[in-house]
C-alpha cells in the first residue's frame, strides 16, 4: 500500500470523501476560533487596535507561499510520474492560493494605512506578493486557455517549474531594489524577536484553520475537476458512439 | 529485414483512442498506402510513427533517423525562394545535393522564384522535394497528391518508384491511385478502436484517465 | 544550426519579416514619455534608467509570438521536430536570431534614445553593457513564453501575460545598473547579478521550450 494508490482516480474519490467531512469540520473551528480569539486580545502597546489584522494577513500570506510550493510538487509529480489527481489537484490550488494572496495584500494594504500613512507601499514584502500574484494569474490563464486536459496539465506544470524560479529570484530582487518599511517576520526563531505568547497561540489555531480551509478548498476543488474530466469524457464517447 | 516495425500500436487524438491493436511491418524497397475513412487516423498514426506525437501503447521498431515525415504544411517560407528553401532543409539534413531533388520534381526553371509567387500545386512539388534532400529511408507521407495534377501525380510515382528502388520505404495515406501495383493496401478499419472492449486498464479505474 | 540561423535572419530582414519595427516602438515609448511627465530636464534624467529599460522589455515583447507562430503555421516546426538538430539546439538558435534582430538594435540605438531622456553622461556605458547583457535572457524567456502558446489561437496577450512576470529579476537588475551609474555609484554588484540570471537563463531554459514545443506539437 503506498500513497501513489491514491493517484487511482476512483481510489482518491473515495477516500478523500471519508476525510472531506472532518477536515472542513476542523477548517471551521479552528478559523474562527482563531479568529475570534485573537480579537479578543489586548491592544498592543504601539499598534493599538490594528495588530489584530495580523491573525489574518499572516495566515493568508502564509497559505499564498504554501499553495504555490504545493502546486510546483503536484507539477513535479504530474511531469515525472504522470499522475493524473496530481496535475488536476494543481489546477484546483491556484485559484485557492491567489485568493490567498490577494487576502495578503488587501490586509497588507489596511493595516498599512494607519501604521504607515499609506495604502499602498512599494515594500519588497507586499511587492514580492503582488509578483506571485502575477504568477498565479498567469497559471490560471494558461490552464484555460488551453482546450487539452493534459497538453494544458504539461504546458502549466512547465510554467510552474519555470515560475517558481523566478518568483524566488524576484524576491530577492526586489529585497535588493527596495529595503522597505515592512516590520520582520512576525514568528521569528531568534530571541528577543517573538510576539508575546498573547498573539502567538491564536495566532497558531489561526494558521491551522487556514490550512485546513485551504486543504478542504483543494480537496473539493480536485474532486469537482475529476468528475468534470470524467463527464467530459463521458460525453466524448457517447457522441462517438 | 524491416525498416520499421510496428507491434500493437495504440494510438489516441484528443483523448480518444481512433486506432488499437496494429501490426505491420515495412520493408527496404517496399511501400504501403494507407486507407481509411476520414477520422480513421492516418494522419495520427503517421505523426506518432513520426515521433511527433506519443504511442498510447504497443511498439515501434526503426532506426533512429531512419524517418522523414512529410505532412499537410509544406514547411515552405513565402520570402524565401525554391533553391532557398530546399537548400535549408538540405542543410538541416547534413548536406545532399539539391539538384536533383529540384529535377525530380520539375521544379529546376522555377528555382529562383520565392515561394509566395508559387501555385498551390507548385508548392506541393516542392514540399515533396524536400523528402529528397533528407536523405532518410522511411519516408511518411500525409496525403502527397493534395493539389497536384496528373503529370504531377505520375512525376511524384517516379520519384517514389526511384527511392524505393534504392532501398528506400514509404508509408503513405491517400485516396487516389498513384500508379503504384506493387504497393501493398493497410485498411485501417479492422483496427478501428472499440470503446468498451478494453482489457488494459487496471480495474476500477476512472474511464476518463486512460 | 547555421543554416537555421541564417535562415531566420534571411526571413527577419526581408519585406514582412518586420525588422526594425520593434526599434521603431522603442523610439516612439521613449517620445511619448516626456509628453506624459512634462519635458524638466532633472526629472527626466532621473527617471531615464527605468524608462529606456522598460522600452526596451516591452520593444523586446513585441515581436516575441513571431519567434515560433510562424513555424507552426506552415508546418516547418513538425519538421523541425522530426529532423537530426536537437530541438533544444533549434530553440536556443531561434532566440539567439531574435535576440540579433531585436535586441542587439536596441542596445545599440538605446544610447540615442538616452540623449532624448538627458541620461547623465557617466550612465551611457553602463547602458549599454547592461542592456547587452539583460536582453539576450528577454529573448530566450520570451522563447520559452512562445513555445508554451504557440499552439494557441489567441495567444499574443497570454504570451505577455506569461512572459512579464518572468522580466522582473532583469529589470530590477538591469536598472538598477543604469540608476546606479548615473547617481556614481558602484554598478557591480547588480550587474553580477544581471550576468548570473541571464546566463542561467540560457543554460536551462531552452529545456524547458523545447518541453513546451513538444507537447504543443502532439
Amino acid at each position: 500500500m503506498s500513497i501513489w494508490e491514491y493517484a487511482n482516480p476512483v481510489k482518491f474519490l473515495r477516500a478523500s470523501g471519508v476525510v472531506l467531512p472532518w477536515i472542513v469540520a476542523g477548517a471551521a473551528i479552528c478559523t474562527v476560533g482563531g479568529l475570534v480569539w485573537g480579537f479578543l486580545t489586548p491592544e498592543d502597546y504601539r499598534q493599538g487596535s490594528t495588530v489584530k489584522i495580523v491573525f489574518l494577513h499572516v495566515p493568508a500570506a502564509l497559505m499564498a507561499i504554501n499553495a504555490w510550493l504545493m502546486m510546483l510538487v503536484a507539477s513535479l509529480i504530474w511531469l515525472i510520474r504522470r499522475h493524473h489527481v496530481s496535475a488536476l489537484a494543481a489546477k484546483a490550488a491556484a485559484p485557492v492560493g491567489a485568493v490567498m494572496t490577494l487576502i495578503a495584500l488587501i490586509t497588507g494594504a489596511i493595516w498599512g494605512q494607519p501604521m504607515w500613512g499609506t495604502w499602498w507601499e512599494w515594500d519588497p514584502r507586499l511587492t514580492s506578493f503582488l509578483v506571485l500574484f502575477l504568477f498565479y494569474l498567469g497559471y490560471m490563464a494558461l490552464w484555460e486557455a488551453i482546450e487539452d486536459p493534459d497538453s494544458a496539465a504539461d504546458l502549466t506544470g512547465l510554467l510552474c517549474l519555470v515560475g517558481s524560479v523566478f518568483a524566488l529570484l524576484s524576491r530577492y530582487a526586489v529585497n535588493f531594489w527596495n529595503q522597505g518599511l515592512h516590520q520582520g517576520a512576525s514568528l521569528s526563531v531568534a530571541p528577543g524577536e517573538r510576539m508575546s505568547a498573547v498573539y502567538r497561540y491564536p495566532l497558531y489555531v489561526s494558521m491551522l484553520g487556514f490550512f485546513l480551509l485551504f486543504l478542504a478548498l483543494v480537496l473539493i476543488r480536485t474532486r469537482t475537476e475529476i468528475r468534470r474530466r470524467r463527464l467530459a469524457a463521458l460525453l466524448a464517447r457517447e457522441n462517438r458512439a | 529485414m524491416s525498416l520499421i516495425s510496428v507491434r500493437g500500436l495504440a494510438v489516441a487524438r484528443g483523448g480518444l483512442r481512433v486506432i488499437e491493436g496494429l501490426d505491420f511491418e515495412l520493408g527496404a524497397g517496399q511501400a504501403i498506402v494507407l486507407r481509411g475513412p476520414n477520422g480513421a487516423g492516418k494522419t495520427t498514426l503517421l505523426r506518432c510513427l513520426a515521433g511527433l506525437q506519443p504511442a498510447v501503447t504497443g511498439r515501434i521498431e526503426c532506426q533512429s533517423d531512419s524517418i522523414a515525415y512529410a505532412g499537410h504544411a509544406d514547411g515552405l517560407k513565402p520570402a524565401l525562394t525554391v533553391t532557398e528553401n530546399l537548400e535549408f532543409w538540405s542543410a538541416v539534413f547534413g548536406g545532399p545535393d539539391i539538384a536533383p531533388a529540384l529535377a525530380a520534381m520539375n521544379l529546376t526553371d522555377l528555382a529562383a522564384r520565392p515561394a509566395h509567387a508559387l501555385s498551390a500545386g507548385q508548392k506541393r512539388r516542392l514540399g515533396l522535394a524536400r523528402l529528397m534532400v533528407t536523405g532518410r529511408p522511411v519516408w511518411l507521407l500525409d496525403e502527397p497528391t493534395v493539389s497536384l495534377d496528373q503529370g504531377s501525380v505520375a512525376l511524384f510515382a517516379t520519384m517514389l518508384r526511384d527511392h524505393l528502388a534504392q532501398g528506400g520505404a514509404a508509408l503513405i495515406a491517400t485516396h487516389i491511385d498513384l500508379g503504384l501495383p506493387e504497393a501493398q493496401v493497410l485498411d485501417l478499419a479492422p483496427y478501428r478502436a472499440r470503446p468498451g472492449l478494453r482489457q488494459d486498464r487496471p480495474a476500477g479505474f476512472n474511464e476518463a484517465f486512460a | 544550426m547555421k543554416a537555421l540561423l541564417l535562415r531566420d535572419l534571411r526571413l527577419a530582414v526581408r519585406a514582412g519579416g518586420g525588422f526594425g519595427l520593434s526599434l521603431v516602438f522603442f523610439l516612439i515609448l521613449c517620445t511619448l514619455v516626456p509628453f506624459g511627465v512634462g519635458a524638466e530636464g532633472g526629472q527626466l534624467s532621473r527617471i531615464a534608467p527605468g524608462i529606456l529599460w522598460v522600452g526596451a522589455l516591452l520593444a523586446c515583447l513585441l515581436s516575441l509570438d513571431r519567434i515560433f507562430a510562424l513555424d507552426h503555421e506552415d508546418g516547418s516546426l513538425d519538421l523541425l521536430a522530426t529532423a537530426p538538430l536537437p530541438l533544444e539546439g533549434a530553440v536556443a538558435i531561434k532566440a539567439l536570431a531574435h535576440w540579433l534582430t531585436t535586441g542587439l538594435p536596441l542596445v545599440v540605438f538605446a544610447p540615442l534614445l538616452g540623449v532624448l531622456l538627458h541620461l547623465p553622461t557617466a550612465a551611457y556605458p553602463l547602458l549599454v553593457l547592461s542592456l547587452a547583457l539583460g536582453t539576450p535572457a528577454l529573448s530566450m524567456l520570451g522563447a520559452f513564453g512562445a513555445a508554451i502558446t504557440v499552439g494557441l489561437r489567441r495567444g499574443g496577450l497570454l504570451l505577455s501575460l506569461l512572459v512579464l512576470p518572468l522580466y522582473v529579476p532583469t529589470l530590477i537588475f538591469g536598472a538598477e545598473v543604469v540608476r546606479r551609474g548615473a547617481v556614481g555609484a558602484d554598478p557591480t554588484t547588480p550587474l553580477v547579478f544581471l550576468a548570473g540570471i541571464t546566463l542561467a537563463t540560457l543554460a536551462l531554459v531552452p529545456f524547458a521550450a523545447a518541453a513546451a514545443l513538444r507537447v504543443n506539437l502532439r
